[in-house]
């Protein structure tokens, strides 16, 4: 059994351990807040963008359609963008993310088709390195703050690749903020862009649209910088996502602690009474034998 | 008064402006153009220059690097990239 001391040690430590996840809970909890608001002040632009484009897109048919709405008319080579976070300790955050990743990788290998892919965030690098390295083109960080300068960095990126006709098929993953104690892992075609179904067309009264210069030049110009927003707005969920599953694991780690404390304080406690006891006894049964 | 216009401008950072007023000025690809309440519906690109918000005797002026207006029966809204706040 060990020592008293041994035990007062291992307290000891545990309660350091237990401070430390329980500061790392409230700074991840102070910038989720942040963080959120973020997500939030960056959605109008990303769902009246949607909505525009629905609008155009319906009235674009034809050989002379933008060709990152309607794709090159192949799916053979697939460029996969996976987006995490720079940091760990978030529980299943990047690793759910990066496991949906994986399985696309593997069913589009399959199938036989050309995968590229592009990391976001250094647990994404570090975590499809094993078993994707040769297909890893470029690799990016995800920054403290996702701005907009990040974003138009990776979506020219992938507007370059596009353009020199090295890729069909572009899809984003990353982790959709649902709440703040549900992140789901998407997958978000970018290119062809997928157009918004279901929503229900402005009631323009009778009137018809009037666009200048026309649709298709209209078009060309928001599509590639759809691209960006809808990085952005990826990395800012992302962001959002990251903090709330660290609060989370954070949390769950210092209750652990604490768990540990009391059963190690019992088990300090019973091993000091019954040393108690044993010196008792042996003082005794010294006084018996006088 | 006449009936006001509905006008937002947003940013991919975050809404910079949203409210009725009575006129909005913005710079067109194809020339500058004003929206008033009403205005048949329309969707054009923006060259960079100043969006200037006429309400009642105040304005707002905004600097742009190019962007997006459409115009609908609910309003104007303009997407553009940055903005920024220019006093007058």
């Amino acid at each position: 059994m060990a020592s008293l001391k041994e035990m007062r040690n291992q307290i000891a430590s545990v309660k350091a351990t237990q401070k430390i996840t329980k500061a790392m809970q409230m700074v991840a909890a102070a910038k989720l807040r942040r963080s959120q608001e973020a997500a939030q002040n960056a959605r109008p632009y990303a769902t009246r963008m949607a909505s525009v484009i629905a609008n155009l897109a319906a009235g674009v048919n034809g050989p002379g359609a933008p060709r990152l709405l309607v794709g090159t008319g192949q799916d053979r080579r697939h460029l996969i963008v996976v987006a995490t976070s720079d940091r760990g300790l978030a529980g299943g955050f990047n690793s759910s993310i990066v496991r949906a990743a994986r399985e696309r990788i593997a069913s589009l290998i399959a199938q036989g088709k050309d995968v590229k892919l592009i990391t976001v965030g250094k647990k994404a690098r570090d975590q499809l390195r094993r078993g994707f390295d040769d297909k890893i083109v470029l690799s990016f960080e995800a920054g403290a703050n996702p701005s907009l300068a990040t974003a138009q960095e990776i979506g020219g990126k992938v507007l370059e690749l596009f353009e020199a006709g090295e890729i069909d098929v572009v899809t984003l993953f990353y982790s959709r903020f649902k709440s703040v104690v549900q992140q789901i892992p998407t997958a978000k075609q970018l290119i062809p862009a997928e157009v918004a179904q279901g929503a229900a067309p402005i009631d323009l009264r009778g009137a018809i649209y009037d666009y200048e210069p026309d649709e298709e030049t209209i078009l060309e110009t928001l599509l590639p910088r759809n691209i960006t927003v809808q990085v952005l707005s990826a990395l800012l969920e992302n962001q959002a996502g990251f903090f709330a599953a660290q609060m989370a694991a954070m949390d769950n780690a210092t209750r652990n602690a604490g768990d540990m404390i009391t059963a190690y304080t019992i088990k300090m406690n019973r091993t000091r009474q019954a040393q108690i006891t044993k010196e008792l006894i042996e003082i005794i049964s010294g006084a018996e034998a006088l | 008064m006449a009936e006001k216009l509905h006008f937002s401008l947003v940013s991919p950072e975050r809404e910079v402006f949203a409210g009725d007023v009575d006129q909005v000025d913005a710079p067109g690809s194809e020339g500058d153009f004003g929206v008033l309440a009403g205005h048949a519906p329309f969707m054009t690109a923006l060259r960079e220059g100043f969006v200037t918000v006429h309400d009642g005797d105040r304005l707002h002026r905004f600097e742009l690097q190019g962007g997006f207006a459409d115009v609908s029966p609910l309003g104007l809204t303009i997407l553009a990239e940055q903005v920024r706040d220019v006093e007058i």
